[in-house]
């Protein structure tokens, strides 16, 4: 079980939050010229690091922000 | 229970250099090495292993198989590996303990209703044995699940199939790692790969804790190590790591006679051969390698399975664990060459790897001898994300991933 840092309401119990993925993916600046290989990796493929990962989360069943926080998938410690 | 053969396998040293070197002695790769041996005559195989043989998902999986999915790619290799079940025991010469006892998917909502019966109609259009049961047949079938009307979700009906079942895990990862030994295949443990001997765009071998180690062909079969070892390679994978949870009851009679799996309150139960209840349920939804979930998950499933077994209220939990399972965009496995030649892959079976252990080898092998893939995994190649055919087993694949 994940003790999650909400930025606005602190610690809170991982039941009270949703998962968003990698963070700071951004939505390709110019879509029209992007090749197909380029719409692919977009949309498909995200990092999947062993260690320190950028990831989102949502404060489902609280204030409802999203907010990023850095996470180590091998111990689960929340680096910041 | 059946008695082991007197023989396993050698535990050789690496020679310098193979025409294939396999990355994973988990099920997939082991059985890899098997059919190449046995299939394609390719003997100089050696199957790397950072941990003991099979010690990974393969140790840690609810081993179930079935072949009741929905789309034709699907159907057909998951279909070619119940065949191969069928005959594993024989041809490999280990009893595997494959019993086709039946595997019903309940169905809860008017949606998974219209659904199972659309897979039930697909199954039998591709040649895959599929019934459809109402509520009273799915209590002649599992007496001990509970079809009252009375409860939040009603089991509205089920799909059956009944050459599905399970088969005892550490057995089929012995078998084949016993053949292959037996064909030649040197099966090394406690090695790990570091990194990849490179010449320009091109793999020749692998780097370890063992030293280097020449490859006429690297295949990757690391489960929820893929894209790890991928990036050491420079390949990037479209799969993320998650943990799934798996637990065991205390030993108790044959109560239960079939498998059960249900969608919608997401719960799968099965009885192993010594007794145990087998139980699991989906991925816990963030990244992990952590070989271990929240407990949050397996309230969840508990819950489930006691509103559909009030049986098992009083059995003990004996045991919980989890496995990193590597899922894909489209809930299905990722089969075949990489942008790096010489470099292939073979991954992305999320939660349901152990019924395909045949047939991923089978078809991993195939590719693996001839650089090509075979009619059963060309749908499942990396070029799918971009060429947009995926092939979405969401629905089928049965637990959320």
């Amino acid at each position: 079980m994940l003790l999650i840092p909400c930025p606005w309401c602190g610690d809170r119990d991982e039941t009270e939050f949703h998962y968003g993925g990698q963070a700071g993916v951004p939505y390709p600046e110019r879509p029209a010229e992007l090749s197909d290989e380029d719409w692919g990796e977009y949309l498909f493929v995200r990092d999947n690091p062993k260690g320190p990962f950028a990831e989102r989360w949502s404060h489902a069943a609280g204030c409802r922000r999203w907010f990023s926080i850095v996470r180590d998938t091998a111990t689960h410690e929340i680096v910041r | 229970m059946s008695e082991h053969p007197d023989r396993l396998w050698r535990n050789p040293e690496p020679r310098s250099g193979y025409d294939v070197v396999i990355v994973g002695g988990g099920g997939h790769g082991l059985a890899t090495a098997y059919y190449l041996a046995a299939n394609h005559g390719i003997r100089r195989v050696a199957v790397l292993e950072k941990g003991w043989l099979a010690g990974g998902n393969m140790a840690r999986n609810t081993t179930i198989i079935r072949s009741n999915y929905l789309w034709d790619e699907s159907a057909a290799i998951y279909e070619h590996a119940l065949k191969l079940w069928e005959g594993l025991s024989a041809e490999l010469d280990y009893d595997i303990l494959f019993s086709q006892r039946g595997v019903l998917n309940l169905a809860h909502t008017l949606q998974d209703v219209r659904e199972g019966t659309r897979r039930v109609n697909a199954n039998r259009l591709n040649g895959v044995d599929a019934q459809w049961l109402d509520p009273d047949e799915v209590r002649k079938f599992c007496p001990i699940v509970n079809t009252s009307p009375d409860v939040r979700y009603p089991v509205l009906g089920a799909t059956l199939q009944p050459r599905a079942g399970i088969a005892k895990h550490d057995h089929v990862a012995w078998a084949f790692a016993r053949k292959a030994d037996e064909l030649g295949v040197d099966l090394v443990q406690g090695c790990e790969v570091t990194g990849f001997l490179k010449d320009g765009n091109k793999v020749v071998g692998v780097e370890t804790n063992l030293g280097p180690i020449g490859a006429g062909r690297v295949g990757l079969a690391a489960a929820g190590h893929s894209s790890v070892l991928a990036s050491l390679a420079g390949v990037r994978l479209p799969v993320q790591s998650h943990p799934l949870q798996a637990l065991v009851s205390e030993l108790l009679e044959p109560v239960h006679p079939c498998v059960v799996m249900s969608n919608h309150v997401h719960v799968y139960v099965s009885q192993a051969h010594k007794g145990e209840l087998v139980m699991g349920a989906g991925i816990d939804p963030y990244n992990s390698y952590a070989q271990r979930g929240s407990v949050h998950v397996i309230e969840q499933q508990m819950a489930a399975a006691l509103e559909l077994f009030p049986i098992f209220a009083r059995a003990h939990v004996l045991r919980t664990w989890g496995g990193i399972v590597d899922v894909t965009p489209d809930a299905s496995p990722i089969i075949g060459p990489t942008p790096v030649d010489n470099l292939f892959v073979n991954c992305g079976w999320g939660t349901g790897g152990f019924k395909a252990t045949p047939a991923s080898g089978w078809t991993y092998a195939h590719t693996l001898a001839t650089g090509k893939a075979h009619p059963l995994n060309a749908p499942f190649a990396l070029e799918r994300f971009t060429t947009g055919a995926l092939i979405d087993e969401h629905g089928a694949a049965a637990v959320a991933h």
